[in-house]
């Protein structure tokens, strides 16, 4: 069963990894997407791997799940929710103002500033 | 004595308290703004005067603050000899500039600001000399590089201050950093930070290897400071400032933050052959150079800038030579240098704002207009050269005493000689600024009139010019003790002080002559030497300054460049790369235990899931082009994702995962309504080639290191199982990660939640500032008709279908909100749940018709469910308990059975309101982006009206 987490973790973290190395906006918050089920599955799997133990105090349990991981995964799937939402609007914002969904600064943007030397 | 060491803390703050009031004051006047500003300053010269008989009497007052302790960071006060006397001064002197300044600035410079950034200046000089933490004089040490920052760079509007400002940051800045380490290397020899520790371990840290980095270090921060060779270039660029600030930061107090230092650390870093040969060879240099330059200088402060440097550097050799004796006199010249080069800054401010120019070439002549000033610049000029009686002959034969005495390289006359070298040219720029400003014929080209000054603005050069005299006739009764004092802080002995006028026809005395006669020879041949200065190529200390910083703007623009040239794809590749090659190199520096845990055997189930959730995302990078198709394929991933938290018992992620996966995916579909379906091949294949190798190589290293992970034990204790254990007992809940996000965790879901309604926020800020800009333009202008579109926009059937869906899925998000502290569910899945509920109606219905029936704002929302948090969290301290104690009991209605309370759930409302806010602004936002584009807007629930038959709804 590890195996096939770990493997899982992989191949979304490279198909990830991957997506978000694309040069439009769209690919890249699938990408992202994929990049937070594999962060919050690592951070679950750090809690290792239980199989019908209870998460929830029994009387009689002897052996629980670990909590304190999944305490933290509920709060990153929640706050990664918020960062998909922000970019995905600034995705679309950016596209809706210039026209053009890639992710490359437009040149005029990216000139440095002249210091007053 | 323990209440006078209270007053150290009160005299460090002042002036940073005191900064506060000019900026407030200078609306009531500037005599008024002045006061204020004096007020802090002569409060703080009080309690310090209250402090000074027992040290006089030798006592060492401290006074300790623990801060961070497990940082050694303690804010620790101390009081000796040598605190004394620079806090004195820094106080002291500040007050006469406060005074100077007053009459010195004109109508036009905003004064405020001024006494502020002085008193601020101040503070931090205070704070140095009175730290006996070295990371607490750490701290005030930078704070004096950014406050000179603002003084030097006052006059805003001129380059000159400007640039001059960023120099004196920049070399003091670096000095600073390198300092920072030397201390760090210091306290870890010593085993502490603190001062009264360090200066105990003299053998400990001679001995240590690390003491040569360590010296090195420290004296790169003093020499940068103290405007040392080869760092001496800084001081003369920063006269740009306003002469107050000159006379205060760079002839008594920041420059002389340098020496301060290496007087403390004198008694643990000198006295080898190392402090020997760096400090009193740099000193000697500095000292030679720097007079060589202030004679060929014809600004009067750049003369003065160079002077300055080079008794600093007089100073720094004295120090540098390592024995009780030179350290008597370098702490004597401190206070004479003091006095004479402050009231001689002031001298030349009331020149240059008198005769508007501070050119000697353009000066001469003014001793019948200004005689004034000319008196007081003569008594001070006489004091810098050397002429006896002035303190400035005194410490000078002790110096040229103590060198005489000592050899550095080559015959044993060396040292001695080219010390007198140095006093001869002092002698020659000291009289050259009497000579060539005040004597000599009066001229008819001045660009103004000169004059004397009014009261208020010599009274303070004056006061100091006193000293002088006073100091020079009659050594022992006026700073005897002082000295005495300081030098035994200095150097952690009581040394013998005898200043005398006469000590014979000794050695010092020979050289003092020859310094006086060989400096008025120099100055009759002032004229042809210049030319040749003139005429001879020198190094260009600002060109060359410009061209480094210049070069490593340079560097640093194509290094970033490079890295980040404006394109996404590069920023992530690499990112991606470096974290790889960190991760790789964390890898090496470890070893890996053998795997303690048996594998979990694979079963058929989890094994079809697996599956699913590999072809699904190998076939999203296949398939990503088309985004519809992608949409579905994360979806399924998604979905698989919360099946495998269902199967590895954590059915509380499961829940949430699957209503944040609703919410994303109705959140993607909305945006694809606007953004191209399609997503063109733009890259080449040795591009997603090198693409797919990065991420084959980060998927394989994060496959591998969770492997790893998950075959092994913790390496340590887990405090999951104090969650376990308290969780019933101390939070009153049996689900554990509700417990623990609402209780012991529960600042941090504060903070989350606090987060994700400033992401809303922020989405709907994005959204109005597109929709008002050419986004919204180009979207009130966009053609859908040519787009392909459902027959029904809202069917009946969906409409009858959520409707029925509405009030059971507000129970279920009910329950599962009230089950959440003792069953999985809770305030985040159950906000969720209910902002799915609503998103039904939004999709049935249309978003005009769902919002004319909603009361609430999401923004009132988000900002309720915040504030219920907030409340309950500051309820616990009616209690009497840290923010956010929960607290809980049972409560019993007889015909019912036990009922339980617990404050956790108050919060978890606020948590509730919150993510029921957040997710539904976002989806607002994106809707009212529809709106504009001119999508028609339904007002009737449903495109068939089913009261009028066969009709069209009044939607179309």
């Amino acid at each position: 069963m590890e195996l096939l987490m770990a493997s899982a973790i992989g191949v979304m973290t490279a198909a990830g990894i991957y997506l978000v190395l694309r040069m439009r906006t769209f690919p890249v918050i699938l990408g992202l997407a994929l990049l937070t089920y594999a962060v919050n599955y690592f951070l679950f799997a750090t809690g290792r791997l239980a199989v019908n133990m209870p998460p929830v105090l029994r009387k009689g349990a002897e052996t629980y799940t670990d909590p304190l991981p999944q305490a933290l995964v509920l709060t990153a799937i929640v706050i990664s929710f918020g960062m998909t939402a922000v970019v995905v609007m600034m995705a679309l914002g950016s596209y809706l103002s210039s026209r053009d969904d890639d992710v490359i600064l437009p040149p005029e943007d990216d000139s440095p500033r002249e210091g007053d030397a | 004595m323990e209440t006078v060491a209270g007053f150290l803390p009160i005299i460090a703050a002042l002036p940073f308290l005191g900064a506060l009031l000019p900026g407030l004051m200078i609306q009531a006047g500037r005599n008024t703004c002045a006061a204020f500003t004096a007020a802090p300053t002569i409060l703080a010269l009080a309690l310090l005067l209250i402090c000074a008989p027992s040290v006089m009497r030798g006592e060492v007052l401290t006074l300790g603050i623990a801060w961070l302790p497990s940082l050694g960071l303690n804010v620790n006060f101390m009081l000796d000899g040598l605190g004394l006397l620079f806090a004195g001064m820094i106080l002291g002197i500040g007050l006469l500039i406060i005074l100077y300044a007053r009459f010195y600035l004109s109508r036009e410079d905003p004064m405020g600001q001024f006494y502020t950034y002085l008193l601020l200046f101040q503070g931090a000089m205070v704070g140095i000399v009175l730290s006996d933490n070295i990371l607490l004089l750490l701290i005030f040490w930078e704070l004096t590089s950014l406050s000179s920052f603002l003084l030097i760079g006052y006059w805003k509007h001129l380059p000159e201050g400007r640039q001059g400002a960023r120099m004196a940051l920049t070399v003091t800045g670096m000095g600073g950093l390198a300092m920072i380490a030397g201390m760090l290397i210091l306290g870890n020899i010593a085993g502490s930070y603190d001062l009264s520790v360090i200066l105990t371990q003299k053998e400990a840290i001679q001995a240590s290897p690390m003491y040569l980095p360590a010296l090195i270090l420290i004296l790169a921060g003093c020499f940068t400071k103290s405007a040392q060779f080869p760092f001496h270039f800084w001081l003369p660029h920063a006269m740009a400032a306003p002469t107050p600030v000159s006379a205060y930061l760079h002839s008594a107090t920041m420059v002389k933050a340098g020496l301060f230092l290496m007087a403390r650390m004198w008694p643990v870093l000198a006295g080898t052959p190392e402090w020997f040969w760096i400090v009193a060879s740099t000193g000697l240099i500095t000292m030679v150079i720097a007079a060589k330059i202030a004679l060929f200088k014809d600004d009067l402060k750049a003369l003065l800038a160079f002077s300055t440097v080079s008794h600093l550097g007089l100073i720094t050799m004295l120090l540098g030579l390592g024995t009780r004796a030179a350290a008597v006199v370098a702490v004597f010249h401190i206070i004479n240098h003091a006095t004479f080069k402050a009231a001689l800054f002031m001298t030349a401010g009331i020149v240059d704002h008198e005769a508007h120019t501070r050119d000697i070439k353009r000066l001469g002549g003014l001793r019948h207009l200004m005689p004034i000033t000319f008196a007081i610049a003569t008594v001070a000029a006489l004091s810098m050269a050397g002429i006896p009686p002035l303190n400035g002959f005194l410490s000078k034969e002790m110096m040229l005493e103590e060198v005489a005495h000592t050899r550095w390289i080559g015959p044993h006359w060396l040292m001695g000689a080219v010390a007198t070298l140095g006093a001869l040219f002092s002698v020659a720029y000291s009289l050259r600024y009497v000579a060539h400003v005040f004597l000599g014929k009066e001229r008819s080209d001045y660009p103004a009139r000169p004059h004397d000054p009014g009261f208020g603005m010599w009274a303070a050069p004056a006061l100091l010019a006193l000293l002088v005299v006073l100091i020079g006739l009659i050594p022992m009764t006026m700073v005897g003790d002082l000295v005495q004092v300081t030098a035994a802080a200095v150097t952690g002995a009581e040394p013998h002080v005898k200043i005398t006028h006469w000590h014979g026809l000794v050695p010092a005395f020979w050289m003092s002559v020859v310094a006086v006669l060989g400096g008025l020879v120099l100055l009759r041949l002032h004229a042809p030497l210049a030319a040749i200065w003139e005429a001879a190529p020198r190094p260009e200390a600002k060109a060359m300054f410009d061209a480094v910083t210049a070069a490593a703007t340079r560097a640093a623009a194509r290094f970033s460049a490079g890295l980040h040239n404006g394109a996404l794809m590069r920023n992530a590749a690499v990112f991606s790369v470096a974290v790889l090659g960190a991760g790789w190199l964390a890898w090496q520096g470890g070893g890996l235990r053998e795997p303690t845990r048996e594998m979990l055997p694979i079963t058929p189930l989890p094994a079809i899931g697996w599956l699913l959730m590999v072809v699904a995302t190998v076939l999203l990078v296949a398939c990503h082009r088309a985004r519809f198709t992608a949409l579905v394929l994360i979806g399924v991933v998604g979905l698989m994702v919360s099946l495998g938290f269902v199967y590895f018992s954590a059915p509380d992620l499961a829940m949430t995962q699957i209503s944040v996966e609703v919410v994303t995916i109705i959140l993607l579909l909305l945006a694809l309504n606007f953004l191209p379906t399609e997503t063109p091949v733009e890259s080449t294949p040795g591009r997603r080639a090198r693409d797919a190798l990065i991420a084959l190589a980060g998927g394989a290293a994060v496959a591998g290191l969770t492997y790893a992970v998950l075959l092994r034990d913790f390496a340590g204790e887990s405090i999951s199982a104090f969650h376990l254990a308290n969780s019933y007992k101390g939070g009153g809940g049996t689900n554990v990660v509700n417990v623990i996000l609402v209780d012991f965790r529960g600042y941090d879901t504060f903070g989350e939640i606090i987060v994700l309604g400033i992401a809303a926020l922020v989405i709907f800020a994005l959204t109005d500032a597109v929709l008002r800009g050419a986004g919204g333009r180009w979207l009130a202008s966009w053609d859908r008709e040519n787009r392909p579109r459902a027959g029904d926009r809202h069917p009946l059937m969906m409409v009858v279908a959520t409707r029925v869906m509405m009030p059971i899925a507000l129970m279920v998000g009910v329950y599962i909100f009230l089950r959440g502290h003792n069953e999985p569910g809770g305030g985040f899945i159950a906000g969720l749940v209910v902002a799915i509920a609503f998103l039904m109606q939004y999709m049935a219905s249309g978003y005009a018709w769902a919002e004319a029936r909603q009361r609430v704002t999401y923004h009132a929302t988000i900002g309720v469910g915040v504030l219920v948090a907030t409340v309950t969290g500051v309820g616990a301290w009616l209690a009497g308990r840290p923010f956010l104690t929960s607290d809980f009991g049972y409560l019993h209605f007889p015909p019912i059975e036990e009922f339980e309370w617990a404050t956790a759930i108050a919060f978890d409302v606020g948590v509730f309101l919150t993510v029921l806010g957040a997710v539904m602004l976002a989806l607002q936002s994106l809707s009212s982006m529809a709106r504009r584009a001119g999508e028609t807007v339904n007002v009737e629930p449903m495109d068939i009206d089913p009261t009028r038959d066969g009709e069209e709804g009044e939607g179309r």
